[in-house]
């Protein structure tokens, strides 16, 4: 099993990924900077993590889409590459156009530091299959912009096909519909706001995190 | 030719920081501010631009703004 985490200039949870998924699935993790022009052969998963790539200039996420690694990015993710954005991961793939809608700033200004409890609103993708019957998960959240916007058709048409993922039982953020999580028609491009990174081992409070690198690595 | 670029959150996106923006301008004894929208403005030289209002609608849509949440107007001068 072979994994990459994607390194921006200002990421800060590169590390936490490789560890989190080296840790929970025993996959080998490749990191891989943001001017590469290749990806590694043979990858089963692509995860693109967080922090605050370029400052946050412009808008989250926004420089890092243009990065030159991301045209690799969307072509894995073309093949059916499984691939997650975590929080300014999240962020990148919307403003790349491999995810719909885009995150505001928290409804309330305040940067959000905390422990949540996950509905996991679709248990049949293949980052959630491991959770089987479970219906609730806990993670962190650590952001600032993690507000999920999308218009109303678009939300009703992530709700009706099933690709919200994971909604929050007590919503720290503002967003839309409760949405913590979505992912593609496809189904395999993950985008969350809550870190299964921080959430891989007991000792951090909650190991539901690896469960679901687990299931990314197991439906490879 | 100078372009100016202004971008704001479309009309009915929550925008937080008017809001705060607004509730600060009230305390300062302003009660009659509504409506405040904090937006940004992107300034610069475009030269040997065959088409300059096609390219910076491009520049808008690709980069400067998204247009899933922000509107752009667009100033040459």
């Amino acid at each position: 099993m072979k994994a990459a985490v994607i390194v921006f200039p200002g990421s800060n949870c590169d590390r936490d990924c490789k560890v989190a998924v080296e840790r929970s699935t025993g996959a080998s993790v490749d990191m891989v900077w943001h001017a590469d022009t290749d990806l590694p052969e043979g990858l089963d998963l692509i995860v693109l993590p967080g922090g605050f790539s370029y400052g946050d200039y412009l808008r989250c996420g926004a420089m890092a889409a243009l990065s030159p690694i991301m045209a690799e990015v969307k072509a894995a993710a073309e093949r059916g590459v499984a691939t997650v954005g975590i929080c300014n991961g999240f962020q990148v793939l919307c403003e790349a156009g491999l995810l719909p809608g885009a995150l505001l700033r928290n409804e309330r200004l305040k940067y959000v530091c905390k422990r949540v409890d996950l509905e996991v609103t679709n248990a049949q993708t293949r980052f959630t299959a491991g959770y089987g019957r479970r219906r609730r998960v806990a993670m962190t959240v650590g952001n600032g912009e993690g507000n999920f916007f999308a218009d109303e058709p678009t939300l009703d048409r992530l709700e009706g096909e099933g690709q919200v993922v994971f909604r929050y039982l007590d919503n720290p953020n503002g967003s839309a519909r409760d949405i913590a999580g979505i992912v593609n028609t496809r189904g395999n491009v993950l985008g969350l706001m809550p870190h299964p990174d921080r959430a891989f081992e007991t000792e951090l409070g909650s190991a539901d995190g690896a469960t679901l690198f687990q299931s990314a690595l197991a439906s490879a | 030719m100078r372009a100016k670029v202004h971008v704001f959150l479309k009309p009915g996106v929550l925008d937080v920081q008017g809001k705060a923006v607004e509730q600060a301008l009230h305390g300062l004894g302003w009660g009659g501010v509504e409506h405040v929208r904090v937006g940004r403005t992107i300034e610069f030289d475009l030269k040997d631009a065959a088409d300059p209002e096609a390219e910076l609608k491009a520049m808008c849509e690709k980069l400067l703004a998204n247009t899933v949440i922000e509107s752009y107007r667009v100033e040459l001068a």
